[in-house]
């Protein structure tokens, strides 16, 4: 499972160079493109990345660890982001917070045992007049009332 | 959230208080209790509305109706006529025409679309739909007629200023960007809109990118740049989608590209992503993250028009700065100046969400003032 | 799409487009646009959209053309679909769930009466 794991990493790291070349300012977009194919920025991705690149892994932390869409340990299958700013705050998302947090029975951060759910908050998605607002994966859900969070989850397998 | 049918505007400047401003705002709250109407029309202080050598100044919106001179005396009258009857009293109206500040005059009938114009009117991934609206004229007249310098001068003339906030003149911007004497050159938009509530450049970069790309090709030419960026956020997934259709399409019709309509102009344009740091809307941060960097901001001077992206002049510029652009080249800079401020020409989107009456974008050609609770949009 | 080489090829292409437009409108075809902006998927857009292509399809519906617009600015109201017959005026509604979408198309597309409850003032 390990083998296959590090297999993964050296995989994605080695498809994102391809894509993108290997000029300094791609890094951004292949750690993108990592993350989004492994769900999380694994050490061994990294380090070919900074073999490939000849960027030291210094600077490979400093950059995947400023941006909030890395993320350095393993996600759950499906990643549910919640928008908390003001907007959908004020329109009844505390209430779509709460119903999230009690369902999953996780906070802000955290992945679920079972590897299933990861939630997450995110910053304003600029649908505030369908407020409150959840993503899922990369579905978007609008005008969401806490009565209709598990019909949501329940889409996801 | 109460909705108010109508709403009084007291100016409480220093001048128009020592002529009883505070007494007379006390005198319109009486008033509309004794009339029972309290619950419909509302009170508030502003200021600016008008010379206050006449004051206290007072406007009633929605209908504009400028009042000054009044005394405490008289309010009891004007509340009957004005809010029971719906009957401006003459007697009080104020003598000159124009307020002194023009972001309170009487608000116009109809709305007025410049960059938001054909949002919603368009297929955001049809080209065709664009160009049968007059879509890259302005880059046509731009290519063929003017010189780099004459756009910089319309421009200027518009007084178009930055629509990100920071609110520089774009002239400016771009004159500076072009009297660096250093190759290559680079501009770039920012569509890192990330303020929350805010979602107009959302709209304009979905409903009508084409505007967008043409008036950074347009400042493009001016600045003497041959590549350009555009960073968007990565919360924004089905705009960055849009973009990057439109921008094939555009490149397809030989409009991005080597030698644009035939000219000696070549310029193309890339999208780029943002990570989710809320600091990327900050223009050098943004340089740093386009550079594969953390967006961390740079100390300035220099500033992005000699030292930007990758140590080269760079011009920054928000999503509805561009968008006004084919617009103020088609219709004139005249034609922009005349709307607006003393100082702020043009128009501005403003999203609204909550509680509105209908919950938009809008546009102002007057910067207004947004009480907690404006009646209409 | 060719080319557009010089000014004259521009213009010539905006004529082109134009009348393409016209040729629409004359033609007596019914024009659906669907508003498909972030706020309108995140209101369930793709699924009015999918109810409006489904009634074409199972009800052999011609004459339509469907296409999709961005966010018009009142997000409030998502989803939203504009329906133009031939030259008539453009009738907006709004909060289009597919069930309301399959009422706009029977009794609007096929009946031609406008569903006067879901309409909105733009």
């Amino acid at each position: 499972m390990e083998i296959k794991i590090k297999q993964d990493a050296l995989s994605a790291a080695r498809a994102a160079i391809a894509q993108h070349g290997n000029s300094p300012a791609e890094l951004i977009p292949i750690l993108k493109d990592i993350n989004h194919e492994l769900g999380y920025l694994p050490d061994t991705a990294l380090e070919e990345v900074g073999r490939l690149m000849q960027i030291p892994r210094s600077n490979l932390y400093s950059v995947a660890s400023f941006y909030s869409m890395f993320s350095m340990t393993p996600r759950g299958s499906h990643i549910i982001k919640f928008c908390e700013s003001a907007p959908c705050h004020v329109v009844g998302g505390r209430e779509v917070w709460q119903a999230l947090q009690a369902q999953l029975s996780l906070k802000s951060g955290e992945t679920s045992e079972d590897g299933k759910w990861t939630l997450v908050t995110t910053s304003c998605l600029g649908v505030c007049a369908v407020g409150p607002v959840i993503i899922v994966d990369d579905d978007i859900y609008g005008n969401v009332t806490p009565d209709q969070v598990t019909g949501i989850l329940a889409r996801y397998q | 959230m109460k909705y108010y049918r109508s709403n009084v505007l007291v100016c409480v400047d220093p001048e128009c208080l020592k002529r009883g401003a505070h007494q007379v705002l006390d005198a319109f709250q009486d008033g509309l209790v004794a009339q029972g109407l309290i619950d419909e029309v509302q009170v508030l202080e502003t200021s600016r509305i008008g010379g206050c050598s006449d004051g206290p100044e007072v406007m009633v919106y929605p209908e504009g109706i400028h009042y000054n001179g009044l005394a405490v005396d008289d309010i009891l009258y004007l509340v009957s006529e004005q809010f029971l009857k719906g009957r401006p009293v003459e007697k009080f109206l104020a003598h000159s025409e124009k307020v002194v500040d023009e972001e309170l005059s009487a608000p116009k009938a109809k709305e007025v679309r410049v960059v938001l114009r054909n949002c919603g009117q368009i297929d955001p991934e049809n080209i065709e739909d664009y160009i049968a609206i007059d879509g890259y004229q302005a880059l046509g007249r731009v290519l063929t007629e003017m010189t780099p310098e004459q756009v910089i001068e319309t421009v200027l003339a518009s007084g178009l200023r930055g629509r990100g906030g920071a609110g520089f003149p774009t002239g400016k911007d771009w004159l500076f960007c072009r009297n660096s004497q250093s190759w290559p050159k680079y501009m770039i938009c920012n569509a890192d809109e990330g303020d929350p509530g805010a979602f107009m450049n959302r709209r304009v970069l979905e409903g009508n990118p084409y505007s967008v790309i043409e008036g950074i090709i347009i400042g493009a030419y001016a600045i003497g740049s041959s590549q350009g960026y555009i960073y968007c956020r990565a919360e924004y997934p089905i705009a960055i989608r849009t973009l990057k259709i439109a921008i094939q399409q555009v490149r397809s019709l030989g409009l991005l590209g080597k030698n644009i309509l035939g000219s000696d102009f070549s310029f193309d344009l890339k999208v780029r992503m943002g990570a989710g740091a809320f600091v990327c809307g900050e223009e050098t941060a943004l340089m740093n993250s386009i550079e594969g960097k953390r967006g961390e901001p740079r100390l300035r001077p220099p500033f992005p028009a000699v030292r930007g992206l990758w140590g080269q002049p760079s011009n920054v510029n928000n999503v509805e700065t561009y968008a006004n652009v084919p617009q103020i080249i088609l219709r004139g800079p005249e034609w922009f100046a005349r709307m607006g401020t003393a100082k702020s020409k043009g128009t501005k989107t403003f999203p609204l969400a909550g509680e509105v009456k209908n919950e938009i974008i809008i546009k102002s050609d007057q910067l207004p003032y947004l009480s907690k609770r404006h009646p209409r949009r | 799409m060719p080319t557009v080489k010089s000014l004259e090829d521009l213009k010539k292409l905006r004529e082109e487009a134009l009348e393409k437009r016209k040729l629409k409108i004359a033609s007596g075809n019914v024009q659906i646009t669907v508003a498909m902006g972030t706020c309108g998927i995140a209101a369930g857009a793709r699924e009015t959209m999918k109810a409006i292509l489904d009634t074409i399809e199972t009800e052999n519906l011609t004459g339509i053309t469907v296409t999709q617009t961005g966010c018009m600015g009142l997000c409030e109201k998502e989803p939203i679909v504009q329906v133009m017959v031939g030259d008539q005026p453009k009738v907006t509604y709004g909060k289009v769930n597919p069930q309301a979408a399959k009422r706009i198309m029977q009794q609007h597309v096929v009946g031609g009466k406008t569903v006067e409850d879901l309409v909105i003032d733009l």
